[in-house]
């Protein structure tokens, strides 16, 4: 095929901004609101179509687009896999019901919160269809800027000191893995990804190389202890942010993780595997503690959600098949259920003001819907088997039996913790009495607020018992990690 | 009979400032027309530039020469004289300063500069330089009647003069240690075990680096920048520095080719310590103009890294660099010549609180410049710095490339500092609604160079590959 969808995915959305930036009026945001639903709906549907078309059975990479660039140096090459077009469909998904969450509770300069939020899907598609570490890097940075944005203008009384952390903690991730970039460029040859797969980079350069890029990816993911600006950002950030950056922007560093960590250096990942695992499980155990003493509930999510960043981690870094899967699943099922969490909170934050637990209580009796649809995040949140929580952890924990069971049995404990602090917090907010006389006067969830929650649930529900289609499309991409990084083991040891 | 096309250019624009000269003194409230002038003067330089933009040619007894290298540093410097022209012009008549003086001591500094440019003899470099340092003088102190300018042209006069000195000291080192004052018979001579001359590169080098504002002779630039009106700091921050790293670029290429060695690790070190410095002392400044000058600072150690590999592709990479600093900084004065409330101008960074909700335009074009001089992707800037890079690794220092990398995360705050204040703070001053067209275009052009600049990022490479062969 020769339209070039991909390209066509990439920059339909900073289109659309640039209408809304065109079309900007004072105090009239309806002409705003309409293009970034029509656009970021159409980005939906072309993306579906993609994935419509995409060839399950093809192990490489598909609708590759190539073009020079910086002439002599480098080309601008995009493509897709079966795993990188699970988090485009993903990207697609969360913005419009980031679009709708924020048309619900910003007040103030939407039409430039939409701009924002527009910019921020071309940058985070971008980062998924790179097929070249530079274009990686440029769109992987390029996000920064309406993240600093989104927080620093539309955040919490604490959004200065939070967009500051944000910004300069993953900048100073980032630059070393600039380093590294271009060291590999002049090493290599190449930054072209598919190019250094085939002519592999040697083995002494390896560790260096992993550990540039591993600085980058911990300060996103993130690991621990490199997690704490995360907290920060959340809690200060307006829902829309939250629900962008738990969604999307952490699932940029797993897959950074699975697509350049180990494509590009399978023996230095090998032998870090036991710094990472040890991260994993501080962070699950950990941060899953800290979770339980939050009275912020923003502030327990995030905390959640670093725990579950900690599985996908583990999962990644088993190099089987259950754990490299798992991952991936527990990276999109984290992408729903988070953002459908923060979106819950927004709907409190909205109409109470206040995020912090003890402030609500007994929401049951005032919010039936909404309580209704709270508790099931919540359970999918802790894993309950029949939401894509369950399915993500257990893989991963499967995953990680077959080769550590002292890690396995670690990890498992943080499920216990995270079914410990999510539902103590549920019971508080939503169950007993009424804590505020606020809370008896609350309104339920209206016709928008529903419509994107059951659609959220809906998609974690049928995907909870039905995973096939999302296993399915990355079955070939991840056998391919993980044969390639076999062969590598085994190149290397005969040549030892 | 030498060819005299080569020097035609130079010619023109003496006998134009000779004509503007004149037509100031015969006019009465002649300013706006010598501006005019000025800038058909300019204008008329860049076409004869152009016409014979070429191959390498010399004349006088081989001290003028004339390549693609000067030409291209030429261009550069007459089209951001003429941007600083149109766009300070309301600034100018503002301040009181519409002086005809004013163009015409500029066209006199860009007249030695180009001497600087195509110099290929230690006397003729040293003429121009002295040429372009008395009319940098004057400008600096142009508002005589202020005692911050009158005081930052009395420092930028004492210090410049000592370098140009010093530099002198080492051009006659020079000479005496190899016997010519030719930059290609020096070259040919040179040799590191010639250990005055050694001594006469550190000279000439801390001369340069003076012009340049590295890292350790750097004091003067804050106070000079504060001190002098805005368009002067425009022409500061721009114009010399821009020329002062073509001419360390045209020293260790041609004469000091062989002793590379030597001053490889004083550049290192100097542009180390610019990068480090730039970026922690901008931290504190609450006065836009200094803080500028301490993020020019830090963007001149950028782009002696890339003259510190001492290749090609360095080079290249460093006139990159400089081309896109300029841009930034010709966006970035225009704005700040747009920080006017009841007709007085601002200086104070946190009168731009709240901007964004005044002036969304101007606050969006301060966000691109910031973000584009922080280096942050997908703008001009990073590519600057991506160059840069990308040649120091290339020639494997990478003590040098990490440095500058982590240095760019510490300049990141304070660029992010100024967004803060436009975007997030709320507003206290209300800057007066200007129609000013040139200022905008100004602006404009930058901001759309900047931001499109991700799409063919080669562009100033590829019209760079030639000028070195």
């Amino acid at each position: 095929m020769n339209f070039p969808i991909l390209s066509t995915i990439i920059f339909l959305p900073l289109l659309g901004s640039l209408f809304i930036f065109i079309s900007n009026k004072k105090n009239e945001n309806s002409s705003a609101i309409y293009i970034s639903i029509f656009t970021s709906m159409a980005n939906l549907l072309l993306i579906f179509f993609l994935w419509y078309s995409f060839d399950k059975s093809f192990a490489g990479f598909q609708f590759i687009e190539e073009k020079n660039w910086i002439s002599g140096l480098i080309k601008f090459k995009i493509g897709i896999d079966g795993i990188s077009i699970l988090f485009i469909v993903l990207t697609a998904f969360i913005t419009p019901i980031c679009i709708i969450s924020c048309i619900i509770s910003v007040k103030k300069r939407l039409n430039e919160f939409l701009i924002a939020i527009l910019i921020l899907e071309t940058f985070m598609i971008g980062v998924f269809c790179s097929l070249d570490l530079i274009i990686f890097y440029l769109f992987f940075e390029a996000g920064l800027i309406p993240m600093f944005l989104i927080i620093g203008i539309w955040g919490g009384h604490r959004k200065i000191y939070s967009a500051y952390k944000f910004f300069l903690f993953t900048l100073l991730g980032s630059v070393l893995m600039l380093a590294a970039i271009i060291f590999i460029y002049w090493a290599v040859g190449t930054t072209d990804y598919t190019e250094i797969y085939k002519l592999k980079i040697a083995k002494e350069y390896q560790y260096l190389l992993w550990l540039a890029f591993f600085s980058s990816f911990a300060v996103k993911t993130p690991m621990w202890p490199v997690h704490t600006w995360l907290p920060d950002a959340h809690v200060e950030a307006p829902t829309a942010g939250s629900v962008i950056l738990a969604a999307i922007l952490l699932k940029m560093a797993g897959y950074g993780f699975l697509r350049f960590s180990l494509g590009m250096f399978p023996i230095a990942s090998e032998f870090f595997t036991p710094l990472v695992f040890a991260l994993s499980i501080i962070a699950i155990i950990y941060t899953s503690l800290v979770a339980l003493m939050q009275d912020d509930m923003k502030k327990l999510i995030a905390y959640s959600s670093v725990a579950h960043m900690g599985f996908v981690t583990l999962g990644i870094f088993t190099f089987n098949k259950q754990g490299i899967e798992g991952s991936m699943f527990q990276m999109i099922s984290h992408g729903i259920i988070s953002a459908a969490l923060f979106l819950c909170v927004g709907v409190l934050y909205d109409r109470t003001g206040s995020r912090m637990i003890k402030s609500f209580g007994g929401v049951v009796n005032y919010l039936p819907n909404f309580s209704l649809i709270f508790i099931i995040f919540v359970l999918g949140a802790l894993g309950l088997p029949g939401t894509t929580g369950f399915i993500g952890e257990f893989l991963i924990l499967l995953g990680a039996f077959k080769i550590n069971y002292l890690v396995a049995i670690l990890a498992s404990t943080g499920v216990v913790l995270c079914a410990a602090y999510m539902l103590w917090m549920a019971k508080r907010v939503v169950f007993g009495n009424a804590n505020n006389a606020v809370v008896t006067k609350l309104k339920d969830i209206n016709f928008l607020e529903a419509t994107i929650l059951i659609v959220l649930c809906l998609v974690s529900i049928i995907f909870g018992f039905y995973p096939e289609p999302l296993l399915n499309t990355m079955d070939i991409s991840v056998n391919g990690i993980i044969q390639n990084h076999q062969n590598e083991l085994t190149v290397n040891l005969i040549n030892k | 009979m030498e060819n005299i096309n080569l020097i035609i250019p130079e010619i023109t624009l003496f006998l134009g400032i000779c004509l503007a000269l004149m037509v100031g003194v015969f006019f009465k409230n002649s300013f706006s027309i010598v501006m005019k002038l000025s800038i058909l003067i300019l204008l008329g330089v860049i076409y004869l530039v152009l016409t014979d933009w070429g191959g390498e040619q010399k004349i006088f007894l081989d001290s003028f020469k004339n390549d693609k290298f000067s030409d291209y540093f030429k261009i550069l410097i007459l089209v951001s004289s003429i941007f600083i022209f149109v766009s300070a012009d309301q600034f100018i008549k503002d301040k009181k300063l519409n002086k005809f003086e004013y163009p015409i001591i500029i066209m006199f500094s860009i007249l030695g500069m180009f001497f600087m440019l195509s110099a290929n003899d230690l006397i003729l470099f040293y003429l121009g330089l002295e040429l372009q340092s008395l009319a940098l003088y004057v400008l600096a102190s142009i508002d005589r009647d202020n005692i911050i300018s009158s005081e930052a042209g009395i420092k930028y006069f004492v210090l410049s003069a000592l370098s140009s000195g010093l530099l002198l000291y080492g051009c006659s080192l020079l000479y005496g240690f190899t016997g010519s004052t030719n930059f290609d018979e020096i070259g040919v001579s040179l040799i590191t075990q010639n250990t005055g001359a050694i001594f006469a590169m550190v000279f000439i080098l801390v001369g340069l680096a003076f012009k340049v504002s590295a890292v350790p002779f750097h004091m003067w630039t804050p106070d000079v920048y504060q001190g002098a009106p805005t368009s002067i700091t425009n022409f500061f921050a721009v114009v010399p520095k821009a020329v002062g790293l073509a001419i360390i670029i045209r020293f260790m290429d041609l004469p000091f080719k062989n002793i590379i060695g030597e001053w490889q690790t004083i550049i290192i070190f100097i542009s180390i310590a610019s990068m480090i410095l730039g970026s922690v002392a901008a931290i504190g400044q609450k006065n836009i103009k200094r803080l500028l000058a301490y993020s020019s600072i830090s963007h001149m150690g950028y782009a002696l890294a890339g003259v510190a590999t001492g290749t090609v592709s360095g080079y290249t990479s460093t006139i990159i660099y400089i081309t896109i600093y300029i841009i930034m900084n010709m966006g970035t004065f225009a704005c700040i010549y747009l920080m006017k409330t009841d007709g007085k101008y601002s200086e104070k960074i946190e009168d731009l609180s709240g901007l964004s909700k005044e002036r969304p335009m101007l606050a969006f074009s301060f966000l691109i410049l910031f973000f584009s001089l922080a280096g942050i992707p997908p703008l001009g800037g990073f590519f600057a710095k991506f160059f840069v890079f990308m040649s120091v690794i290339e020639s494997e220092m990478y003590a040098l490339a990490i440095i500058g990398l982590l240095t760019t995360v510490i300049s990141a705050f304070y660029y992010l500092k100024v967004i803060k204040i436009i975007y997030f703070d709320n507003n206290k001053v209300k800057f007066d609604d200007d129609r000013n067209l040139s200022i905008k275009a100004t602006i404009f052009l930058s901001c759309l160079f900047l931001s499109l600049y991700f799409i063919s990022p080669s562009i100033i490479g590829s019209l760079l590959n030639e000028l070195f062969i």
